[in-house]
């Protein structure tokens, strides 16, 4: 069951082979056995969950089922769901019980599909390796050394050792693609505004968007069907006409021109993975597509970019962390300021402190210009190269990180070295265009990433495009050793 | 040493919607704690903004009611800082580019016109509420009014004394009831002023330092505090002291003025574009829209009242301080009482025995069309102006009444029947010899003794003027 | 651009963050590097460019103005540290 697509497990309920509650609670069984290793869920409620299963069962029942009707999904800690413990991954939260649902929560909840549990994630989502969560790190399935990539870490080691079917992720500089590519398996993060951002806690609000983590782009298509659709609760949300994700599968790559960026393949980018990349370009020129070079000249800058756009907007939406309405408060103070400074020192992590700071101080006065307000000048300067690109090829591909999954501690306390996983996809967030990563091959049997990088809108087109490749190739169905 | 005085005014006006700025929690005022603190007021992790059209609509009001310029795009921005009302830890305001600019107030004091620049009114949303008292050296928050929308409309430093200040924000107060976006309760923290107040050297073109007095709910307070504040900057520039930028507070206990408690390097808002919402595009068909329900406003008014209708500027400045004023005097010269008589006896007796019984002209026991006939009485000559007032009064106590009947009931109907006034003339002159010899021999004073005496004998009854015109008449043969 | 004690201090300060001494020995030099790269900014004209806030040319949309949030003070009051009176109760909060 565990390497079903989401297809045919909806094929499996449809015909009674099982029930959502068998479906579920099969799950929930590996979750048990195998979560005390990876540590890949922080929060596991079988009543809730076979509750909603049994809710699933009723509609199957009565015909009234869609595709993710009573499939497991694993949800980022990220998102609030009412009556769930909710952390984003902080011992800020660790209390916060979700008065509301995010409205990717209730997306799932009205087709019926079964929320698993809450995947660890790294604090606040400031992370690309799932080290800083409050609740301990995750561990990569594919050697339990290494880490599994983040901040989506904890959904992305569920996906990998085939604890869920599917899951969701946040990404605001990569944090589903890059986890995507450490532990060989789909994930896409929409064009910015065609998922809903109300009730995802927010990290960079102008970067941040939900998207799948499954193992292929199929099962990622119908995954955004679900969660893509306008929301007046969120007025970033895209007034977008509802398209179906699933339908465009199938079209050929004939004749497709894909980009391929120079600056993509520059000194940081290691040779190994290069040459799976260059292999894969190879496999899309034998199915009939034109590879084209592009340049991306700006991207050398997109990490400063970034952190600069994304602390300064994340030590804002932090702010609310008081200890006042809700959530951590110290437990000794002398007076109000005290009960602020010491909140805020204890309840947060290391990271989570550092990039506040930053955030701050590019926000001070006098700093504003040349920080802040330059920022956001380079990022449309970014942009517009990703705009001139777009007119000579259709998709652009690249690797989604410069390496395979690194050893746990190797980068936890060089910040710089961290931030510099991120160096393929957070061009991509600071656009706003729509991105992937899928299986492509391996290095030393560890999984490495193919980047793609879409047009405005273009997911049908992306997931047409990773689908075709998934159809020649099978590294998207390749599990870890002991993922039985 | 002489001194000129410096204000500027930022008011911060609580706008009349059904619900909040950026969600659709309730605005009402004096709810149960936290009972209209929905889940973005309370910034719970994950919540959104999401604009509320009619706050828009009122900031646009207020730009065509100022002559200002309503920007076509506006910002959003976040204002950040630490405080127990303020859940999300900043305020959305506008800081750099606000949706209306440059418009104007003109004021009248001692009878001069002066314009008072209103350099921007941008949109925001009010903070919560710090409850003292709850718990002993605790405080309690309520977010009720956390969200709620304001408009905040600052001033250039174009006011030279406490006086032009609080013609300013009466002037203010006054137009934003008219234009319908906010219901003026002061009480009720709809409408807050802080004043910035600076002062230099007589003739000196740089500005001193200015100190801000925040928060000063009352037309009297505004007074108050600007003259303790003032007196205060000019006796420490006088001793040789120094001025600091500072936000105080006014104590209307003490009458005195004081800084309040905060780290000097506190206030960097490190103002940034709010990333949630988007630019606030206003179309010209939103503004059209607008105007076309836009009511006339105060000053179009007056100045038909002065030139069609002959009132004194005056007058038609004090008919125009509400709508319901206004109103009112039109529908009573609906009538056909005249423009001046109607004027006087609304901004006479009527606003005084309101103002007695501290009530508002909406809540006024005697309707415009009984004052008309009242008015149309004295007109008609039926009675006299003093015969009137007495009328009024009775009208006052028996609302339900009718003029004519109430004329009756008093006996007060007006002797206009020049054969009776003249027995009585005759009569009085026949008694009152010395005061005729008087007048006679150019003691012009005599002339009103003897008016006087006819009056007393009629029982003030005698049509006054008749009785002037008469006993002239007489006198002069 | 290096950001020294004084800096630290101040931006702590501002984001009401305690850092305790060694704490902000450590931060002087990680927030240090990260400045410096930062500032490769610095190395790019960008006189004429317009500051990018949103990737699509939108506009803010408008909700009217109708209550549509009912009361959740209960909810709310629970996942409160401390409250009393159905008030959020802080240290007193001094002018």
């Amino acid at each position: 069951m565990i390497n079903l697509s989401l297809k045919s497990l909806n094929q499996g309920l449809l015909e009674k082979k099982f029930s959502s509650v068998e479906l579920t609670q099969f799950f929930l069984e590996r979750v048990q056995k195998y979560n005390t290793d990876i540590n890949a869920f922080i929060t596991i409620d079988e009543e809730k969950s076979l509750a909603q299963a049994k809710y699933a069962d009723t509609l199957i029942q009565s015909g009234k089922q869609s595709l993710l009707t009573g499939i497991p999904v694993a949800q980022k800690d990220i998102f609030c769901a009412a009556g769930w413990r909710t952390t984003c991954g902080s011992l800020m939260l660790d209390n916060f019980i979700a008065p509301y649902n995010a409205t990717v929560i209730d997306k799932f909840n009205q087709v019926g599909a079964v929320n698993l549990g809450k995947t660890n994630m790294d604090e606040f989502a400031m992370g690309s390796s799932n080290e800083t969560s409050y609740y301990g790190p995750v561990k990569n399935p594919w050697n339990h050394d290494l880490v599994p990539g983040g901040s989506s870490g904890g959904s992305a080691a569920a996906i990998a050792a085939r604890l869920a079917p599917a899951a969701t992720g946040t990404d605001t500089g990569g944090s589903i693609r890059q986890p995507a590519s450490l532990c060989g398996f789909s994930g896409l993060k929409p064009t910015y505004g065609l998922v809903s951002r109300f009730g995802m806690i927010a990290f960079a609000s102008s970067l941040d968007q939900a998207g799948p983590m499954a193992p292929s782009a199929e099962d990622c298509a119908a995954l955004l069907n679900v969660m893509a659709g306008h929301d007046e609760k969120d007025s970033t949300s895209i007034n977008h006409d509802k398209e179906d994700y699933l339908v465009n599968l199938d079209q050929s790559v004939k004749g497709l021109r894909i980009g391929v960026p120079k600056e993509f393949f520059e000194e940081g980018l290691d040779g190994q993975v290069q040459q799976v990349i260059e292999e894969a370009l190879n496999t899309y020129k034998k199915m009939g597509a034109e590879l084209i070079n592009i340049s991306l000249p700006n991207t050398h800058l997109a990490i400063p970019v970034y952190y600069v756009i994304a602390p300064a907007e994340a030590s804002s939406n932090l702010s609310r962390y008081d200890g006042v309405r809700y959530g951590y408060r110290a437990k000794e103070y002398d007076d109000l300021m005290d009960m602020y400074f010491k909140t805020r020192q204890q309840g947060f992590g290391e990271e989570v402190k550092r990039r506040i700071l930053i955030g701050t101080y590019v926000l001070s006065a006098g700093y504003y210009d040349a920080y802040y307000l330059k920022a956001q000048k380079i990022r449309q300067l970014i942009s517009n190269d990703f705009k001139k690109a777009f007119q000579q090829c259709d998709v652009i591909m690249g690797p989604s990180a410069p390496s395979v999954a690194f050893k746990a501690n190797e980068k936890k306390s060089d910040p710089l070295a961290m931030y510099l996983q991120d160096i393929y996809t957070i061009s991509t967030n600071l656009a706003g265009l729509p991105g992937m990563s899928i299986p492509a091959g391996m290095v030393n049997n560890l999984p490495v990433g193919l980047q793609l990088i879409g047009n405005y809108f273009k997911e049908s087109q992306m997931l047409n495009v990773a689908h075709a490749f998934q159809q020649e190739t099978d590294w998207h169905q390749k599990v870890p050793k002991g993922v039985i | 040493m002489e001194w000129d005085i410096v204000i500027g005014i930022e008011t911060h006006v609580q706008l009349r919607t059904h619900s909040k700025q950026f969600s659709g929690a309730s605005v009402a005022y004096g709810s149960e704690p936290n009972s209209q603190a929905c889940l973005v007021s309370l910034a719970y992790p994950g919540v959104l903004p999401v604009l509320n059209k009619a706050a828009v609509d009122c900031a646009i009001r207020f730009g065509l009611a100022t002559d200002a310029s309503i920007a076509r795009r506006s910002i959003f921005a976040r204002k950040n800082y630490f405080y127990p009302d303020l859940p999300k830890g900043y305020q959305i305001s506008q800081f750099e580019l606000p949706i209306v600019n440059h418009g104007k107030l003109t004021i009248i004091t001692k009878d001069q016109e002066k314009e008072v620049r209103i350099l921007r009114a941008h949109l925001e949303e009010d903070a919560g509420k710090s409850l003292h008292g709850i718990v002993q050296g605790k405080t309690g928050i309520d977010l009720n009014r956390a969200g709620t929308p304001l408009l905040e409309i600052v001033t250039e430093p174009d006011m030279s004394s406490a006086e032009e200040a609080v013609v300013y924000a009466k002037k203010l107060h006054e137009l934003v009831q008219w234009i319908g976006i906010c219901d003026g309760n002061m009480q009720e923290g709809s409408f807050r002023c802080d004043v910035n107040v600076s002062v230099k050297k007589k003739g000196e073109t740089k500005l001193g330092t200015r100190r801000e007095i925040k928060n000063l709910n009352s037309f009297r307070f505004i007074k108050q505090a600007i003259d303790y504040e003032v007196n205060w900057q000019i006796e420490t520039l006088e001793d040789g002291g120094k001025i600091d930028q500072a936000t105080i507070l006014f104590n209307p206990e003490t009458g005195e003025t004081r800084a309040m408690r905060s780290k000097e390097e506190a206030n960097d808002y490190r103002y940034f574009p709010d990333p949630d919402l988007l630019p606030l595009e206003v179309t010209d068909a939103m503004i059209d829209k607008i105007k076309s329900t836009m009511p006339e406003l105060p000053a179009t008014i007056a100045e038909r009242f002065e030139k069609e209708l002959g009132l004194s500027s005056y007058d038609a400045l004090e008919l125009t301080s509400s709508r319901e004023v206004t109103n009112f005097f039109t529908e009573t010269i609906k009538f056909g009482s005249s423009a001046k008589l109607s004027a006087n006896w609304i901004l006479g007796s009527l606003f005084s025995q309101l103002k007695e019984n501290d009530l508002s002209i909406s809540s006024c026991p005697i309707l415009p069309a009984q004052l008309a006939a009242l008015i149309k009485r004295i007109e008609d000559q039926t009675i006299s102006n003093n015969a009137a007032k007495k009328v009024f009064d009775a009208l006052w106590q028996k609302p339900a009444s009718e003029i004519d009947g109430l004329i009756d009931e008093l006996g007060l109907k007006q002797i206009s029947d020049s054969g009776a006034i003249d027995q009585i003339v005759d009569e009085v002159m026949q008694t009152n010899i010395s005061m005729v010899d008087e007048f006679k021999s150019g003691k012009d004073k005599a002339f009103n003794a003897l008016v006087g005496q006819v009056m007393k004998a009629s029982k003030g009854k005698a049509n006054p003027t008749q009785v002037s015109e008469i006993l002239k008449k007489k006198l002069i043969n | 651009m290096s950001i020294n004690q004084k800096d630290i201090q101040k931006i702590a300060y501002l984001a009401r963050i305690n850092v305790s001494e060694e704490e902000s020995r450590i931060l002087e030099t990680k927030l240090g590097s990260i400045m410096t790269m930062i500032d490769k900014m610095q190395e790019v004209i960008t006189d004429n460019v317009e500051p990018m806030s949103h990737a699509l040319e939108v506009t803010q949309p408008l909700r009217e103005d109708v209550v549509t949030e009912k009361d959740i003070r209960g909810n709310a009051l629970e996942l409160a540290p401390e409250v009393e009176q159905s008030t959020f109760i802080v240290p007193q909060v001094i002018e």
